[in-house]
């Protein structure tokens, strides 16, 4: 078993009320520098914060609170309820989070407007809290829109449950950016089911960070359900002490000429590990794919161990399909190397780390979220013996 | 009062076998000495055992910098007490950029009481100085972007190296092989960025097996290693005869040396 959740006790926790609102909100890391077009902040999946500038409210864009939003428009967002992105029937955890989900966050762009400053969204939660935030985005026709979201507890020592849904509607030739931090307390456990859906000739940027939590099981799927539509998925994930974190990417390619392309890296301290599983699927209809999937692993310690199962499932004959994996300790030569230079050890493996995520930040174009991202990598390698 | 670089009686081993059997050497700043010696008779390994590499284990001697006792010190804070060894095989250190590794560590062996976290020196005033020293070693500016000797030519590598030694300033630098892998070319240009950025402020230690390297940088000394230790010192003429005849004449005046070579290349020789 690659994933043990025996310890996970459902019963310890309850429904999510509206009084615990009154708790500090945790800091947020990625907005900084960032002029924003609207934010919004929750806690305990209560919303305690919402705004969107009259600017983007003037042309039909909807961002706020899901559960209010949902009331105030009908019209507009029954048919995703009525037809979710994400199933409900997949695990306990799916159904767990359509039946009892609440607050969450809405984002809606109407077609052919493009918001041009990013939104952010911080999901904050109390120790031993409960968050079942459910995150939908829908891009219209040719819509654009960057969506910064983070979950955070309150300290880093903190437990709790998230379990929540993301849902990612990517219309045809609409563009989406979405950048997802985790940043949970080390106690707190986080299951998830995150899903897009990206239409023809259309665009998606996703990239994850995760830094937090105890457990985390996260099944992450895109769907390229348009010709010509391209998914660019990126991952960076630092773990510590005895942290698990379970990735299931799949990326499915349902019509032809799509192009979806997925890199995880991931640095693991202490007695901490990761699995990622990755699977590109290519419908019979799915010719012309292009698809690709990386993930490398970089062990901090030899107490660390990363699980790396990539996977391919073709159905079409004319696709260009490739992946690949490498896990590998950092070189005690290029340490030497860093020292013989001046670095302490512990700047020497940061400087190390950081050039291992490079590649990723590399291509996360907002520049605050790659600084501070890299910086929260960086803050946390400790030194060894 | 000037300052010296005291090795005295050196022993070192690695996984246990003796490879340094007591290396004395004094170098003072603004001296360059040429280190000469067969393969396998030590010379790297007295560059590691200076600076600290984990893998060399320090088994008798010392090694003073002004005063100040080498051996106790973690590597890092050799380099900030000024000595710096141009590695023969430098890391690469992929996605980190040249600029970036060079200011963190131009940073830490100019401030050698800077405690991580605190300020890099200004971003300005570095790039100044590196384009300088980029302009006058001849290299090209986007140099400074590429990842730390990630995909560089032997050359490159060299030329990181020599860039490195300019910025870091150290007062006693060791060079290990810095010619090996090189073309004629390539040596003429390293020998000239050698003496460029050496001048009269370094002390430096040139190991080497050809004069080429020596061209621009005529020694005050050299030394004969053999069998882990210095047979014999002399001035520039030692270099050049070795360079053209070779250790025969060094192996037959010391025998008991030579003797101790021939046992640790037989018990570095695999088991047949």
């Amino acid at each position: 078993m690659r994933t043990d959740i025996r310890l996970f006790q459902l019963n310890s926790f309850a429904l999510p009320t509206a009084t615990e609102a009154t708790a500090q909100l945790p800091a947020a890391l990625l907005t900084e520098g960032l002029e924003l077009a609207g934010r919004t902040a929750s806690i305990d999946s209560c919303s305690v914060h919402s705004e969107l500038s009259q600017r983007w409210r003037d042309q039909g864009v909807l961002f706020g609170n899901l559960e209010q939003l949902v009331r105030e428009h009908p019209d507009r967002l029954q048919k995703h309820f009525e037809n979710p992105v994400v199933r409900s029937d997949i695990d306990l955890f799916s159904a767990l989070s359509a039946a009892c989900w609440s607050g969450g966050t809405l984002l809606y762009v109407p077609r052919g407007v493009a918001v041009t400053e990013p939104l952010h969204a911080l999901a904050g939660m109390t120790d031993g809290g409960v968050d079942l935030g459910r995150i939908l985005v829908i891009l219209e026709e040719g819509a654009e829109a960057t969506l910064v979201c983070e979950t955070a507890s309150g300290s880093e020592t903190d437990g709790g449950l998230h379990c929540g849904t993301i849902e990612l509607v990517v219309g045809a030739r609409a563009s989406l950016r979405y950048v997802n931090l985790q940043n949970w307390g080390e106690q707190t456990w986080h299951f998830a089911h995150q899903k897009a859906t990206v239409d023809r000739d259309a665009q998606l940027q996703w990239t994850i960070g995760a830094l937090g939590s105890r457990l985390a099981k996260v099944n992450q799927h895109v769907a390229l359900v348009g010709p010509g539509a391209n998914a660019q998925v990126n991952g960076v994930m630092f773990t510590e002490q005895r942290q698990h974190l379970s990735y299931h990417t799949l990326q499915h390619h349902e019509a032809p000429s799509c192009h979806s392309d997925l890199l995880y890296k991931a640095a693991l301290q202490d007695h901490s590990r990761t699995v990622w599983r990755g699977m590109i699927k290519v419908d019979a209809e799915a010719q012309k794919t292009d698809a690709y999937q990386r993930n490398d692993n970089l062990m901090l310690s030899a107490d660390a161990r990363a699980d790396s199962i990539p996977g391919l499932e073709i159905e079409a004959d004319d696709v260009r399909c490739t992946h690949g994996s490498t896990s590998g300790r950092v070189d005690d030569e290029q340490i030497f190397y860093c020292r013989n230079r001046g670095l302490t050890r512990r700047e020497a493996v940061r400087m190390i780390v950081t050039g291992f995520f490079q590649q990723v930040f590399d291509r996360i174009t907002i520049e605050s979220v790659r600084d501070s991202l890299g910086g929260a990598v960086a803050r946390r390698v400790r030194e060894y013996d | 009062m000037s300052e010296t670089l005291r090795i005295d009686g050196l022993r070192a081993a690695v996984e246990g076998k003796e490879i340094l059997t007591g290396v004395t050497l004094n170098i003072q700043r603004g001296e360059i000495h040429a280190l000469m010696g067969p393969n396998g008779s030590g010379k790297s390994t007295l560059g590691f055992a200076i600076m600290g590499h984990p893998a060399y284990e320090v088994t008798g001697g010392s090694v003073h910098l002004d005063g100040v006792d080498l051996l106790e010190l973690d590597p890092d804070e050799r380099a900030r007490a000024g000595v710096f060894l141009a590695f023969q095989r430098p890391m690469a250190i992929p996605g980190v950029k040249m600029a970036d590794f060079l200011r963190h560590a131009t940073t830490n062996v100019r401030n050698p009481e800077r405690k991580e976290g605190e300020d890099l020196i200004s971003m300005r005033e570095f790039r100044k100085e590196l384009r300088e020293k980029m302009e006058q070693l001849r290299m090209d500016p986007e140099f400074a972007r590429r990842y730390v000797n990630d995909g560089f030519s032997g050359g490159e590598m060299k030329r990181a190296e020599i860039l490195q030694m300019a910025m870091l300033r150290p007062k006693f630098a060791i060079l290990d092989e810095t010619d090996s892998g090189l073309d004629v070319d390539a040596v003429k240009l390293a020998s000239q960025s050698i003496a460029d950025i050496g001048g009269s402020e370094m002390g430096i230690l040139i190991i080497t097996h050809h004069d080429k390297l020596l061209e621009h940088n005529r020694p005050d000394f050299t030394h004969v290693m053999l069998g882990g230790r210095i047979v014999e010192s002399g001035g520039p003429e030692l270099a050049a005869e070795l360079h053209s005849q070779g250790y025969d004449r060094i192996r037959e005046k010391y025998p008991e040396a030579a003797a101790a070579e021939l046992a640790m290349q037989e018990e570095a020789a695999p088991v047949s």
